[in-house]
């Protein structure tokens, strides 16, 4: 399973994993995403991002912020997310390429008004990585 | 759990214990307090009791539900000296508002047009998640907006001065300096100005269902014949970029541990940052005022094209989520105080300087929609509310049940259908928004305002019914 979504009244959270940290960071973007469209999203545009954060938590939540960013500002999509590397260095830097598609090609629906702190973690249980995240709507 | 003492029919309590400074104040019925003690706002409404500067208590409306941070419903008035100001407490979605218009379109000559007309404002105002917006913008035309709110927009030929007068701060609220909002915060605004966005956002043209208060509803200008509008929506990303940039800033600043929970950080209100969050804040809030201004404005062309004569008129616009500085009587002193109303609209009673002259010999009007399909209510604001609230009260139904138990539970199509066999025509950006957003999600509106108006905190005048619908 990458992700599922969890029962929270006014919000919605959901918990991602992963056999790495990495896959557990890129599922968590991808569930982001599936709030917002549940589809088919193609793969016509290509970018590099790069977030840092002071602990694994912050790099999260500025990694998944990153996308509503793109989103507003240049109408970015989200598909699918190729190469990603987390390094530990002072702070946490993520460096990512990632592929996605105009919004207006699709009928989107929920609007994502922020990533929030509320419950979010990020852990490693078993050989398992998790991240639950609760997004406000 | 947390003990609530019932004190009224309409009025419970929270004791004041352990942490809490003050006591915590509900506006609710025995059928509301059941939906509240479902989820964590009583919980929410004890931990906003403990913080510092907090006076008389933190209260909650009829409508409250579990939020970030405070609950949505919440109100709570800081000390400006000792007292904090919490981005918790005024929500992501910045001076979410609701306006609402007046015409002089009879109900029965919009009913012939109704499919073209919504047609015609579905292309009109942009909706729905990243769709951009009425105006492209730049950097320094949003800086603009940041700093003059609606005024901008009259200015740019969106809308009429009276409109302004008719509006909470005239649409302008001072205090706001752009250069206190981020890079981030204004690229995300570039392409969202005029836009609805997405969510529990509306557009709605309603029909006058009742009247209870015959002399006010005259003085709103509220007539049974003709239609009115209501639009419902905040600062978009814009202004919830503001408040992600500050929780951020403040946890950064002052930590967290030593809070009742991590999403009431907030700041001294007269702290650098805490001045500089409420002129951030002040940014969205006029970002906000603009936006619904230049949607009034494609709303008003859409009706003028269809109807030569069409007259609309703005009765007042109000904002559901903010932070203001009020004059408001403390031990029978009148002190300056850091309201916070987070889902929760200003009930200002007969007098206030800050409500228009034309309105001020009879208290503000109050504007309170509910959910898609159901009615809308119009109110008036008391001089009660002002001794017992702040000057508060309800901003809307209130939700009762999760976004994804809503798609589980309705269909897009079917609640469609259903609203058709009402007489209510709704076009949106798909038929999850739909479902997401279902009437049964939502609190029981009509016992929201009723409540309201026995606990005197805001007193009905009419009751409106949706003709037709747009969400994002």
């Amino acid at each position: 399973m990458k992700f599922k979504f969890l029962e929270h009244t006014a919000d919605i959270k959901f918990r991602a994993f992963g056999k790495t940290l990495e896959e557990a960071f890129k599922n968590s973007a991808l569930a982001l995403v599936n709030i917002m469209y549940k589809g088919k999203i193609e793969s016509n545009i290509k970018k590099k991002i790069e977030v840092k954060g002071k602990d694994k938590e912050a790099l999260l939540y500025n990694f998944l912020e990153e996308f509503l960013f793109l989103l507003d500002s240049e109408n970015f999509l989200l598909s699918d997310i190729k190469k990603i590397k987390i390094k530990k260095n002072k702070e946490y830097s993520l460096e990512a390429e990632i592929l996605g598609d105009n919004v207006k090609n699709y009928e989107t629906g929920l609007d994502i008004k922020a990533i929030t702190y509320n419950e979010m973690f990020v852990k490693k249980e078993k050989n398992k990585f998790i991240c639950q995240v609760v997004v406000d709507v | 759990m947390i003990e609530v003492k019932k004190i009224s029919d309409v009025e419970w309590e929270i004791p004041k214990e352990g942490k809490m400074l003050v006591p915590g104040k509900i506006f609710a019925s025995e059928k509301l307090i059941k939906n509240i003690k479902r989820d964590r706002t009583l919980e929410q409404v004890r931990n906003v009791a403990m913080l510092p500067g907090i006076l008389k208590a933190s209260i909650a409306m009829p409508d409250a539900h579990q939020g970030y941070g405070f609950s949505i419903g919440g109100v709570a008035a800081f000390e400006l000296d000792s007292g904090i100001i919490s981005p918790g407490g005024v929500g992501y979605d910045i001076n979410c508002g609701v306006r609402l218009l007046t015409s002089n379109i009879k109900v029965s000559d919009f009913l012939e047009k109704r499919d073209k007309i919504l047609n015609e404002i579905f292309k009109e105002v942009p909706s729905g998640v990243g769709k951009g917006g009425k105006i492209k913008a730049t950097k320094e035309t949003i800086k603009q907006v940041l700093e003059k709110g609606a005024e901008w927009a009259v200015e740019n030929g969106y809308g009429r001065k009276e409109d302004l007068e008719h509006t909470e701060e005239n649409g302008r609220i001072k205090n706001a300096n752009s250069e206190d909002v981020s890079e981030r915060a204004i690229t995300r605004g570039l392409f969202q100005l005029g836009s609805l966005g997405a969510g529990n956002h509306f557009l709605e043209i309603q029909k006058i269902e009742e009247i209870y208060d015959e002399k006010i509803a005259k003085s709103f200008g509220l007539d049974k014949e003709n239609i009115t509008i209501m639009i419902h929506c905040g600062s978009r990303g814009l202004g919830h970029q503001i408040a992600s940039d500050y929780i951020k800033a403040m946890e950064n600043e002052y930590g967290f541990k030593n809070l009742p929970d991590r999403e009431l950080i907030n700041a001294p209100i007269n702290s650098e940052l805490g001045k500089k969050y409420l002129s951030a804040m002040n940014c969205a809030v006029n970002f906000a005022f603009c936006n619904r201004q230049i949607i009034m404005d494609s709303v008003r062309k859409v009706f003028e094209k269809n109807f030569p004569d069409a007259k609309l008129n703005l009765v007042y616009d109000v904002c559901h989520n903010i932070a203001k500085i009020e004059e408001h009587k403390v031990n029978s002193e009148k002190v300056k105080l850091c309201v916070h109303r987070k889902g929760a609209t200003r009930s200002f009673g007969p007098g206030r300087k800050e409500i228009p002259a034309v309105y001020r010999e009879i208290g503000q009007p109050i504007i309170i929609p509910g959910s898609m399909g159901t009615a809308s209510y119009v109110l008036v604001g008391t001089k009660k509310a002002e001794e017992v609230s702040f000057g508060s009260t309800a901003h809307g139904a209130g939700r009762v049940m999760s976004r994804h138990q809503a798609l589980r539970q309705f269909k897009g199509e079917k609640i469609k259908s259903e609203l058709q066999s009402k007489n209510i025509e709704i076009k949106a950006g798909g038929w999850k928004s739909i479902a997401e957003e279902a009437p049964g999600v939502y609190k029981d509106i009509d016992e929201v305002v009723r409540v309201s108006h026995e606990a005197g905190i805001g007193n009905l005048v009419a009751k409106v019914k949706p003709l037709a619908v747009m969400k994002g």
